[in-house]
């Protein structure tokens, strides 16, 4: 095992998924020599992604052929900081990426912009509802950025991802048949919606008779042919019903793959390594200043590569384990509830309703996109009345098909058989008849969901894992308990002849052993406050100006939305401080 | 092939006869360069022009940029390169009907490339095939077309490659033909009836835009030397539009059918809008189709760095190759495609009523995802197959290879995303492909005759194996 040294370089990105992407091409169109290190494998659509191998169920879907290897590296759970926490040996609830494109090749594309209120969330609650409303222990904190501050990189990751949509408040006028309750936008989406499956049309219908305020889904599933500002191309989607878990044949799904490496790795300033898996920041003696990363190699080598500039894309909980194995940033701790890092971690609640029909109704289900729906807000955010509800937050509620794969997305009715003939028989009788109504809910940040590196166990390279102390809390439950009433109450009148309702009841435990999402935020929270966030506003880190940290581990809590759009706008945003402030005079830009 | 090799060496015979001065032409070993005196060193730094990669620094030089412009023009550095070695060293191997010739190292190495040679010797190699020590050049390099470059061209093109181009000291191995094409003497006699002498003319009675296109698809373009069919001897059978129909009428090169560059009987390209063939070489896609296999490199390394100017001049003089006034054309690409989705066919495979037709079946199973149940596939990303000059070729050995290896579009600057169609030869036999190739070829308007499986098969034979699944 040599020890090798490179040359220096002006930015090191660690990790090379969206975020990566973003401060790639935002970083060497501004001139500087930009290495990203990706841990896993160079991926494409040709030939990683390409029909009809792609749509192996099995081998994606069930086995995770994209997802991290917890063989070589995992994280620890446990409820409380009273428990012991064992390591997470399954995919199931949430599914790392790995490889070049990250979660940005397998996600399904949901692309949403947080509310204004969102981003404030704090303050508005405090302003609307009263201080004493935010329980004890419920450690929520605003963004430090603004939703019009971002509004323009938010349009700017739409153009990029060609995302298909209707705008609901374009420069403060409402439009029909868009989001009445977002945030204004300058412009419209850059394609139109996605078409309708039947699902989402009885959801729609059902929904409008109940006086609320369906629209469809915003997608990163192109629903036509299109072409960048950067001139990369994307193709139709055409509802294959393979999207999340998988790459996308089509070049439909906008991915860092087809939006923004065609051009990117045509740079001439621009290098990318793989199987490169960064062990730690390096630190100047005094700890001020990053002095550039470590990483192992291909071939089992210790390399050091200097650079000026340091920025973690490597997804939440690496850039967080990150943080925590390179001694950057005062570790968090919950029994007195200092520190940053490792603070404020959150997740996403959600529940749902599988709805039966009967013959003279087709839902034909395998008619999916990862994106394709209708969705109503009005029961997110604080786009609702919660003075009498007495819990803060809220969720999206949506009929989204996604597919209807026959290992994981084949639901039957109660009383079903799980096998046999009878099981059989029951398939044949539901399979084209079966519809889901979904709702995604917010996650607060508490004082005792927390990150921190496990004493016992470690990862191949003899690190310490990543150790998630995580529960479900009342206020979250009581919201999904409400949520749970108005699905029932839409699911009852899209007419299926059978119902099964899956809400997590009161005092419910967080269950890692099923799939509920991959939406981990938090950990290195942003924010104005440096004793209470991790990173300034431009997520950089408040103790060393050359270590920049992207992704949803900015988030002081989770929102109702999928945080995508949100972790692409804010690469632009702190992209461009980067570009027309930190570069000009390196320092603390907040 | 062991019956041209017959034909081939009595030909070779009675040119040898006729010649008479092959022993004179022999190549005698080169005398070491380092004594003559080399081009002085540039002002400029030299620069490599590798494909693909960083674009190099222009030079304060405007002759040595037009030089580098013409050679993108004459596209050397796609047969002067091996893949992932320096470029202009050389080193690629180039399947012939006569055997595999290596291409030569063309930098201004004194002792591996022609950095000893004077221009004059410089224009009679590009011109004349003959290089600096007297022996003759096979013409795999394609200096019957390189005839018509004119002086001005031809010493531009000497400064590029004399001060633009990064030495590389590496000689790539020799080429070694077997006998009797091992004598390259017998260059001699083939220049006799296939080399014609002299710059490109101007024709008076054509606008100065078709003459700029015909002086470059005749001469540095080199067009004909691919989608040109050749005799026996290996000659093109006509050089230009004046020469025969035979000119640009398509041709089975390195196991892919060069498409027509002319009208035909059968939709071709000449009947897209001029935009459109433009748009093709500049961007390597248009809405409705794409370069693929071997053009990939024409488009990266050659036609996506031509003026807009000079493509529309190419353009202009392809479409008036073959146009009879009065004579029923062939039904135009883009009415087929604007036809299409009313077509039976579409509504067939749309509605599902496939049962019993195999090819149709094929085509739901392994294509309809992409180029759809009309075949028009989706705007500048899948190409249509209704209409398509590729899939309408007399000659489907391009088509049968596509489905087979895949291939993707060229990444160019203004188009950079190399969007793929995957391979098909793993999961689909010979008679798979037969099949949904003739369906292929007799939908949504297309006339296309019917592809066997023996065909097939003897194109796979010609394709690298792709990874197993």
């Amino acid at each position: 095992m040599a020890n090798i040294r490179k040359p220096g370089v002006d930015a090191v990105l660690v990790g090379f998924g969206w975020t990566g992407a973003i401060m790639g091409m935002e970083l060497t169109a501004a001139g500087l020599k930009v290495l990203a290190l990706e841990r896993g494998e160079n991926r494409d659509t040709q030939p990683d992604f390409a029909y009809p191998r792609i749509t192996d169920e099995l081998s994606y879907g069930i086995r995770g052929k994209l997802f991290q290897n917890l063989s070589r590296e995992t994280v620890t759970i446990r409820h409380t900081p009273a428990d012991v926490a064992v390591p997470y040996r399954q995919l199931a609830s949430f599914l790392p990426g790995d490889g070049v494109g990250g979660a940005g090749v397998h996600w399904n594309g949901h692309h949403w912009r947080p509310l204004p209120s969102d981003l404030r969330i704090r303050s508005t609650y405090e302003e609307r509802y009263g201080r004493k409303f935010i329980p004890e222990g419920m450690t929520i904190q605003d963004f430090g950025v603004s939703y019009e501050e971002l509004e323009p990189h938010f349009d700017q990751f739409e153009k990029i991802c060609g995302t298909s949509g209707k705008a609901g408040n374009i420069g403060g006028k409402i439009q029909p048949g868009g989001n009445p309750f977002e945030g204004a936008r300058a412009n419209e989406f850059p394609l139109p919606p996605l078409a309708s499956v039947n699902s989402a049309k009885l959801f729609e219908k059902a929904a409008r008779e109940l006086g609320y305020h369906p629209f469809p889904q915003a997608a990163a599933n192109a629903s036509r042919a299109y072409t960048n500002p950067h001139g990369a191309q994307l193709g139709p989607c055409n509802f294959c019903g393979f999207c999340e878990r998988y790459g996308c044949y089509m070049y439909s799904k906008a991915s860092p793959q087809t939006t923004l490496l065609p051009v990117l790795m045509k740079r001439p300033n621009f290098e990318l390594r793989t199987r490169s898996h960064v062990l730690r920041v390096n630190m100047s003696p005094d700890g001020k200043r990053a002095t550039g990363v470590t990483y192992v190699d291909a071939e089992g080598n210790e390399v050091e590569q200097p650079a000026d500039l340091v920025v973690l894309c490597a997804y939440q909980l690496h850039n967080v384990r990150l943080l925590m194995l390179s001694n950057i940033g005062k570790r968090y701790d919950p029994a007195t509830g200092e520190g940053v890092v490792g603070r404020n971690y959150a997740y996403q609640l959600n529940g749902g309703a599988s709805l039966f029909f009967d013959k003279e109704q087709p839902m034909n289900p395998f008619v999916g996109a990862g994106a394709s729906g209708t969705v109503i807000d009005d029961f997110d955010g604080d786009n609702f009345d919660h003075g009498p509800l007495g819990f803060v937050g809220g969720a999206t509620i949506n009929s989204i098909n996604t597919g209807g794969r026959p290992i994981q997305q084949m639901s039957l009715p109660p009383g079903a058989p799980a096998w046999g003939a009878g099981w059989k028989k029951a398939v044949k009788e539901n399979y084209l008849y079966m519809a889901s109504v979904g709702s995604q809910g917010s996650v607060m940040a508490y004082r005792d969901n927390y990150l921190d590196l496990d004493p016992t166990y470690k990862d191949v390279h003899g690190q310490p894992l990543l150790r998630m102390t995580f529960d479900w809390k009342d206020n979250d439950l009581a919201m999904t308990q409400f949520i749970g009433t108005k699905v029932e109450q839409i699911a009852r009148a899209m007419g299926p002849k059978q119902l099964k309702m899956n809400f997590q009841k009161a005092g419910a435990h967080y269950d890692v052993r099923y799939y509920q999402s991959t939406h981990n935020t938090g950990g290195a929270p942003m924010g104005t406050d440096p004793k209470t966030s991790a990173v300034n506003r431009f997520l950089q880190v408040w103790d060393v100006p050359n270590v920049f940290v992207m992704g949803a581990s900015a988030f002081p809590q989770n929102f109702g939305y999928n945080p995508t759009g949100m972790v692409g706008a804010l690469a632009y945003w702190s992209a461009k401080a980067i570009r027309e402030q930190y570069l000009k005079n390196p320092g603390a830009l907040a | 092939m062991s019956a041209r090799r017959v034909y081939g060496g009595i030909a070779a015979a009675v040119v040898f006869l006729c010649a008479g001065a092959w022993a004179v032409a022999q190549k005698a070993d080169a005398p070491a360069a380092a004594a003559s005196a080399s081009a002085p060193a540039s002002a400029s730094t030299p620069v490599a022009m590798a494909t693909g990669a960083a674009a190099p620094a222009a030079s304060t030089d405007p002759v040595l940029e037009h030089g580098r412009y013409l050679a993108r023009a004459g596209d050397c550095v796609s047969c002067h390169t091996a893949p992932g070695k320096p470029a202009f060293g050389g080193g690629l191997p180039m399947k012939t009907p006569f055997g595999t010739i290596v291409s030569t190292n063309i930098t201004p190495d004194t002792e591996a490339g022609i950095g000893a040679y004077t221009e004059a010797e410089f224009a009679r190699a590009l011109r004349e095939g003959v290089a600096r020590d007297g022996h003759r050049l096979y013409p795999a390099m394609p200096y019957p077309s390189f005839a018509r470059v004119n002086d001005e061209d031809m010493h531009a093109l000497f400064v590029f490659f004399r001060n633009g181009v990064q030495p590389v000291a590496q000689k790539p191995p020799a080429t070694d033909l077997p006998w009797p094409f091992s004598m390259r003497g017998l260059m001699i006699g083939w220049n006799w009836i296939y080399l014609d002498k002299g710059v490109y003319q101007s024709d008076s009675a054509r606008s100065a835009e078709w003459n700029r296109g015909a002086y470059l698809v005749q001469g540095l373009g080199h067009c004909g030397d691919c989608h040109t069919p050749r005799s026996m001897l290996g000659g093109v059978k006509a050089a230009n539009d004046r020469k025969g129909d035979a000119f640009l009428s398509g041709a089975v090169i390195d196991g892919w059918y060069a498409q027509p560059l002319r009208h035909t009987d059968r939709p071709t390209m000449a009947q897209w809008p001029a935009e459109e063939i433009v748009q093709y070489l500049q961007t390597g896609r248009t809405s409705h189709t794409a370069a693929f296999g071997a053009m990939v490199d024409v488009v990266q390394n050659s036609t996506q760095h031509l003026s807009t100017q000079d493509l529309q001049a190419v353009s202009a003089y392809l479409k008036s190759l073959g146009a009879t006034e009065g004579a029923p054309a062939a039904a135009s690409p883009a009415s087929l495609v604007a036809a299409a989705p009313k077509h039976p066919v579409a509504l067939a495979l749309r509605n599902g009523t496939v049962e019993g037709n195999s090819g149709a079946m094929v085509y739901l199973n392994n294509c309809n995802a992409c180029h759809r149940s009309d075949g028009t596939g989706a705007d500048k990303t899948f190409p249509a197959l209704a209409g398509n000059s590729v899939v309408n070729a007399k000659d489907p050995t391009s088509l049968i290879r596509l489905v087979l290896a895949g291939s993707a579009m060229p990444a160019t600057s203004k188009a950079p995303s190399p969007i793929a169609m995957p391979d098909f030869g793993w999961r689909l036999s010979d008679a798979d492909v037969a099949s949904v190739l003739s369906f292929a070829r007799s939908s949504w308007g297309n006339r296309g005759e019917a592809v066997t499986a023996d065909q097939v098969a003897k194109v796979r034979d010609t394709v690298k194996p792709a990874k197993n699944p």
